[in-house]
């Protein structure tokens, strides 16, 4: 496998309602950005990966049909990733693979979704009503999990702050609440018990680009001190929907996943080796879940590291340093904005929300029942344990 | 291109063709991926990686490949993808995952029910929303304008088109069907494609695993896709320069080819690729019937890769296989099978 490296990161300004673009020029944005950090043009680009949960939430069926031209890709191949919520994960790791087969050199990974174009929760139903909708969805794992580790319910208030706070030191986050508080969040409204109103991620207009180059790509941006961050790992694992044995609060494709890349990067000791993680948390509670299912606490556990405040920024073990999927949903492109943050932390190049000294991170995307699972795990340098 | 390992096809298999079956893309999936495997002497169990291909659209149902991890039978969990695109680009994906060098066996799969929708309403949903898909023109109407093209460009007529649709189907003659009316001028009925649900599923191997398991692998020497401005109106259409391309890429003149199955799915298609491949009389184009005769949206093109394949099983030396997306054939790929005698 060839050695591949992030060297251009970049994304929107996450809204509500991207009023000012239409869908070419969302993704244009978060292009440009990546390119220009990348210190490239669309011309450098030997291929483009581009990722977006369902083609209904906009009303265009293969946009990147459309989007070619937007994208840069006449004349080059495009390729298009659906793999639910965790697609922007496996744009990141499709664009990878184009570089480790030694096929592509310079590729571009896009990933975005326009909410405000259509109405999400009509399309989940398809159109046919009778649409659960994410949160109906999830909450019944949120209180198995919490059955099972007797978790105190201001754990998942806890975690609505902490990513608030966070969202406050990052430029693009969607949601910015000044006086984001426990007694604010234990006040919203009850949406899905346990769920509140601000224990959920919003719905976001939104894109996210990172350029992926080979193991020449990444010393190149180094050696003119640009960091790259060097991708130690890819993994991707799916599970089926429902049957009787399958644990979503423990989801054993999530745990084969983590497996996997803690072996590909050499991480015997995740809470130890890992400096950081970007995890998909949708809603408040799956940051104690996610903790456990990558063996970052012990089954039982991770709801202690959230209530001693270890995955605050400045923590022991950050998590969602950017604000996470609580403070901008732009559903496809949610799984590309966690590996690209975790890229930037490495990099250095988190800006206000950096964690200090960070060198190796983890990013994991999930989706549909929690049966699809991506992650990878970058590093400043690219042999980082030897 | 730097291949660093051989990859080869060596199984594939599809779902009768119909124009409307009851059974989900669930229960086909389930059948065919079983069909493929089998003969092998494969279980799922065997499968390192699975990539999917199927369309929401077509389906009508958003997430709606979901529910086909079950088919592949993900449990202990897969590694898998799912592409939005035909099963030919979900191949694309696997045999880069394969060059990556860890895991050996792929199955990739290409699924669609085009029956419980209506395509001229489904197709103006791919145009870009603000420009084409006000206009509501659907497929016919875009292939049209490019038969139009076509024909004033000298590559067909209407006569040509008309044989193309002869020798795919195997049946009618062309006076006849040159008295029928236009649906879309030029296009007559026997220049669409049929409707058509179905699925086809591919097994994919590296070198040393393809030899154990089968005789005669169809060894992927060359594989490249590429895309093309959308508007049709900023395009030529006489020509198409993304097959151009990507067939270089794919190395299409390092050698003669026997075979080619193109995804045409009106007449002048063909005709247009072919002569843009450069292909001669000697070789020999949709022996299958291509997509004149069965249309699976989604599978289409896998299984013209699944064709190409079958040439090299039965004794072939080299064919060429094509897939298509998008209106007038905006984006396209390339797969180059051989028979592993340049491998060695």
């Amino acid at each position: 496998m060839i050695p591949c490296a992030v060297v251009g990161v970049g994304q929107t300004h996450h809204k509500s309602r991207r009023r000012d673009v239409s869908v070419g020029g969302l993704v244009r944005e978060a292009v440009f950005r990546a390119l220009d950090d990348a210190e490239m043009t669309m011309a450098d680009i030997d291929a483009v990966v581009i990722g977006k949960a369902p083609d209904l939430f906009e009303g265009v069926m293969k946009p990147e049909l459309y989007l070619s031209d937007a994208l840069g890709a006449v004349g080059k191949p495009m390729f298009r990733v659906h793999t639910a919520g965790s697609v922007g994960g496996t744009t990141a790791i499709v664009a990878a693979s184009h570089v480790q087969a030694g096929k592509h050199r310079r590729v571009l990974a896009v990933a975005y979704q326009k909410q405000s174009e259509g109405n999400a929760q009509f399309a989940l139903g398809s159109g046919k009503g009778a649409s659960l909708g994410a949160g109906g969805a999830f909450a019944p794992f949120i209180r198995a999990y919490i059955h099972r580790s007797g978790a105190p319910e201001h754990i998942g208030w806890k975690v609505a702050v902490k990513d608030r706070l966070n969202a406050l030191k990052n430029p693009y986050a969607h949601l910015k609440i000044e006086d984001i508080s426990i007694d604010k969040v234990k006040a919203s409204p009850m949406m899905w018990d346990p769920i509140r109103f601000l224990e959920s991620c919003p719905s976001s207009d939104g894109a996210c680009a990172v350029v992926v180059t080979d193991e020449e790509g990444g010393r190149t941006a180094a050696a003119a001190g640009r960091q790259p961050a060097w991708i130690l790992a890819t993994s991707s694992r799916s599970e089926p929907p429902s049957f009787p044995g399958r644990d979503p609060v423990r989801p054993a494709a999530c745990l084969q996943c983590a497996d996997d890349v803690y072996r590909q990067a050499g991480i015997t000791d995740p809470r130890r080796q890992l400096d950081m993680a970007e995890l998909y948390v949708p809603f408040s509670w799956h940051e104690a879940i996610w903790l456990e299912a990558h063996r970052i606490a012990e089954p039982g556990e991770g709801w202690r590291m959230i209530d001693r405040g270890e995955t605050e920024l400045g923590g022991a073990f950050p998590i969602n340093c950017s604000g996470g999927v609580l403070s901008s949903n732009p559903i496809g492109a949610s799984g590309l904005l966690r590996f690209a943050e975790a890229a930037n932390q490495v990099r250095g190049a988190a800006g206000e929300h950096q964690v200090d000294g960070c060198r190796t991170a983890l990013a994991m995307a999930y989706g549909a029942n929690s049966q699809y699972f991506s992650m990878w795990v970058v590093a400043d340098r690219l042999h980082p344990f030897d | 291109m730097g291949t660093s390992r051989d990859i080869a096809v060596i199984g594939w298999a599809q779902t009768p063709m119909v124009r409307h079956t009851e059974l989900t893309e669930t229960q086909l999936l389930m059948q065919v991926i079983t069909d493929a495997l089998t003969p092998i002497g494969l279980t799922r169990a065997d499968v390192d990686f699975t990539c999917l291909g199927s369309c929401d659209y077509i389906t009508g149902q958003a997430f709606s490949f979901v529910s086909n991890l079950d088919a592949i039978g993900a449990w202990p969990p897969k590694r898998d993808s799912h592409v939005e695109m035909d099963g030919a680009w979900a191949l694309y994906e696997a045999w880069l995952r394969l060059h990556e060098g860890d895991i050996d066996i792929a199955v990739v799969t290409g699924s669609g029910r085009s029956s419980t929708g209506d395509p001229s309403l489904i197709y103006p949903m791919e145009m870009d929303p603000f420009f084409l898909a006000p206009l509501g023109a659907d497929p016919v109407t875009f292939a049209a304008l490019q038969a139009r093209a076509v024909i004033a460009a000298g590559i067909a007529d209407e006569r040509s088109m008309a044989e193309v649709a002869v020798r795919s189907r195997g049946t009618g003659d062309v006076d006849t069907l040159l008295g029928g009316d236009y649906v879309r001028q030029p296009l007559r009925r026997h220049d669409l494609p049929p409707i058509t649900d179905g699925a086809a599923a591919m097994v994919l191997a590296t070198g040393e695993r393809a030899r154990q398991l089968v005789a005669r692998p169809a060894y992927i020497t060359g594989f490249d896709h590429r895309t093309e401005c959308h508007n049709p109106s900023f395009r030529a259409l006489d020509d198409s320069p993304s097959t151009r391309i990507a067939a270089a890429a794919a190395g299409l003149g390092d050698a003669p080819i026997e075979v080619a199955e193109l995804q045409a799915a009106f007449t002048h298609e063909e005709l247009l690729l072919r002569h843009v491949l450069g292909l001669g009389q000697e070789v020999i184009v949709n022996a299958s019937g291509g997509a004149l005769r069965e249309n699976p949206i989604m599978a289409t093109g896998l299984i013209r890769i699944g064709r190409a394949a079958d040439h090299v099983f039965g004794g072939g030396r080299r064919a060429l296989a094509h897939a298509t997306s998008g209106p007038c054939l905006q984006q396209n790929l390339i797969c180059i099978v051989e028979d592993g005698e340049g491998q060695r």
